[in-house]
């Protein structure tokens, strides 16, 4: 039997630059590997914690709060992104820049400007508390830290999404009697969602793994990152890492959950 | 019937200047131009797509300019087809009507027809991306067709399609013109085609319609070297004329005098189309007033044709033979031969 080495040709450039780049794979592989092994090796703290409600509600509060943040961003994002793909105009890498700073700046900085606007007595907490919207240690806080520091993989995913998509397709639309509104629904939506889906995965994504920014702004109620941080602090490793393992499968299973219809199709 | 009256409109780095357009009813019309003459923009002008700086457009009698793409009903085809690649060929087909709010039942029987129309009916299942391009075409057109369109517009609709697909599509629009008898205006930079389908053509450069007429009267009295250039005369040259009496010129295009039928005197410039060139291994007696001796340069085998490049004196002349002939005479490079065309075949502008 021929083997894989013989069939590809393999040149001592490609090893080199392989091997380099199994540095990267192998620092993933050996941090959770070994986190999952540990894990594996004490099933009954596993359990006991997974059925601990503190947990449970802790990993319900992150997860709820980036599908939140996540639609906020996909409700205000999507439109933006359209309008930047599909217009040039003076200003224009004005407003992509300001939009960019939120992944340029330390998360504990976004924390610190946040907790400024958003506390009780701030330029835009202080009439909302009046609503009855809190942000300061409160689930909207934990909404808005995400939102903050995760929307823009929404917009610049689906800005990419929409300039691949012909605007000569809405004008043949147009000229079958779509609406501009129609046409963007049934042609351009739909052609872009792909990427507009990438976009919000990864706004997900990035949201269940804040921490700084909600530190700083929301610390109660306490969402799974602040909990793991506080039990790592207070109780130590073996404590600190089931709850820890639990939440690395739900972002894992819902990841290859998302994925399925493309693979399915390939 | 479209009316373009005075339109202006500045883009990009390009403009439309003063255009002033009639295409009447039922008629065909082809724009004919070279890339970059502003072809695409007027027709893109007509449907909505672009509105002008200045200028009215109308339709069958009411004034559009202002209206948008979808209450104009013109149907578009694009070049490059723009077929919706989420959708099938009959849920393309079908998307005018849908976005026109017409009841399923009724759909399902428009669609039909059309793809019938069209003999897209064995493709309907199929993802455009699966499509060759003439059948991507023929979807894009069937597409247009549905809305049952006052006017109909088609952006290069052959231009990048192989050529026996070409002469397909060609004859399938000529069929489809002479059924449906919908106002059209064909873009086109592909002078053959231009010829083959127009009632009427137009010819545009630089953003500018430089002369109407019939093919005819476009192919045989260009208005100037630009047209004459353009609509395919290969053998232009710059002459003087060096004697005309009662209308019959003796021309010297360069060392070589041919003989014209023009009312010309002085400066001028000369056209003899490669078709009206016979070709000939020896000298024969006939009417033909001029009869030039050369030597075949270089030759380009073109399907049934192929086009002899021919030097005489300083002057290189292309003339067309059929290929049968070429064989026949058992012609190469270097080969002698007389070349005689009619003193009426000499176009002088």
């Amino acid at each position: 039997m021929r083997g894989w080495w013989e069939e590809t040709k393999v040149d001592k450039f490609s090893v080199l630059f392989l091997f380099l780049g199994l540095f990267l794979i192998a620092l993933v592989c050996i941090t959770l590997g070994n986190m999952f092994y540990k894990q594996i090796m004490d099933i009954p703290t596993f359990i006991s914690v997974i059925k601990d409600p503190v947990v449970i509600n802790a990993i319900w509060i992150s997860i709820s709060a980036t599908t939140f943040s996540t639609l906020v961003a996909f409700f205000f994002g999507v439109p933006l992104a359209y309008f930047l793909a599909r217009n040039d105009f003076w200003g224009k890498s004005i407003i992509e820049g300001i939009l960019d700073i939120p992944m340029m700046i330390p998360h504990v900085v976004a924390g610190i400007a946040l907790y400024a606007v958003f506390n009780r007595s701030g330029v835009i907490g202080a009439p909302l508390k009046t609503l009855g919207i809190i942000f300061q240690d409160d689930f909207p806080g934990v909404i808005v830290a995400m939102l903050f520091m995760s929307f823009p993989y929404v917009v610049n995913t689906a800005k990419e999404g929409f300039k691949t998509i012909d605007p000569r397709l809405e004008n043949v639309a147009r000229s079958l009697g779509a609406s501009q509104w129609k046409a963007f629904l049934k042609i351009t939506f739909p052609l872009a969602f792909p990427s507009i889906f990438n976009g919000m995965l990864q706004c997900w994504a990035r949201g269940i793994s804040e921490f700084s920014a909600i530190l700083i702004l929301a610390y109660f109620p306490r969402s799974a990152p602040i909990l793991i941080y506080e039990w790592f602090t207070t109780f130590g490793l073996a404590v600190s890492r089931p709850i820890s393992v639990l939440l690395i499968l739900i972002c894992l299973a819902i990841f290859a959950l998302s994925r399925l219809p493309k693979w399915k199709r390939q | 019937m479209i009316k373009i009256k005075d339109l202006h409109k500045s883009w990009k780095d390009f403009s439309l200047k003063n255009i002033n357009l009639e295409v009447k009813n039922k008629e065909y019309l082809v724009i004919l131009g070279p890339t970059g003459a502003g072809k695409t923009l007027l027709l893109e002008m007509i449907v909505g797509f672009h509105s002008p700086d200045s200028g009215e457009i109308w339709i069958n009698g009411e004034n559009v300019t202002d209206s948008p793409p979808e209450k104009r009903k013109v149907g578009f085809v694009y070049q490059d087809y723009m077929l919706f690649p989420h959708m099938t060929v009959k849920e393309n087909v079908e998307f005018g009507l849908k976005m026109h709010g017409i009841p399923p039942a009724e759909r399902k029987k428009a669609t039909n027809d059309v793809l019938e129309l069209t003999g897209l009916i064995p493709l309907r299942d199929r993802f455009p991306n699966t499509l060759s391009g003439g059948e991507q075409q023929k979807t894009a057109l069937a597409r247009a067709l549905i809305i049952k369109p006052e006017v109909l517009l088609l952006d290069e609709p052959l231009s990048a399609l192989d050529v026996n697909t070409q002469k397909k599509l060609q004859s399938e629009l000529k069929r489809l013109h002479e059924e449906l008898e919908i106002t059209t205006v064909h873009v086109t930079h592909n002078q053959v085609e231009a010829f083959i389908l127009a009632d009427r053509l137009a010819v545009m450069k630089d953003g500018a319609i430089v002369q109407t007429g019939s093919p005819e009267q476009v192919f045989h009295k260009p208005r100037d070297d630009y047209v004459a250039r353009f609509v395919g005369f290969e053998n232009l040259f710059d002459g003087e004329v060096i004697e005309n009496q009662k209308n019959v010129a003796k021309i010297d295009i360069g060392g070589v005098v041919i003989e014209a039928v023009t009312e010309k005197v002085g400066k001028c410039v000369v056209g003899v189309r490669p078709d009206d060139i016979i070709v000939s291994e020896r000298l024969f007696k006939s009417s033909v007033r001029n009869t030039l001796k050369g030597a075949i340069m270089d030759f380009v085998d073109m399907d049934a044709f192929v086009s002899l490049i021919v030097s005489v004196d300083n002057s290189s002349f292309a003339a067309l033979i059929t290929k049968r002939s070429f064989l026949e005479m058992r012609l190469k490079k270097g080969s002698e031969v007389y070349l005689s065309f009619k003193a009426s075949a000499v176009h002088v502008i």
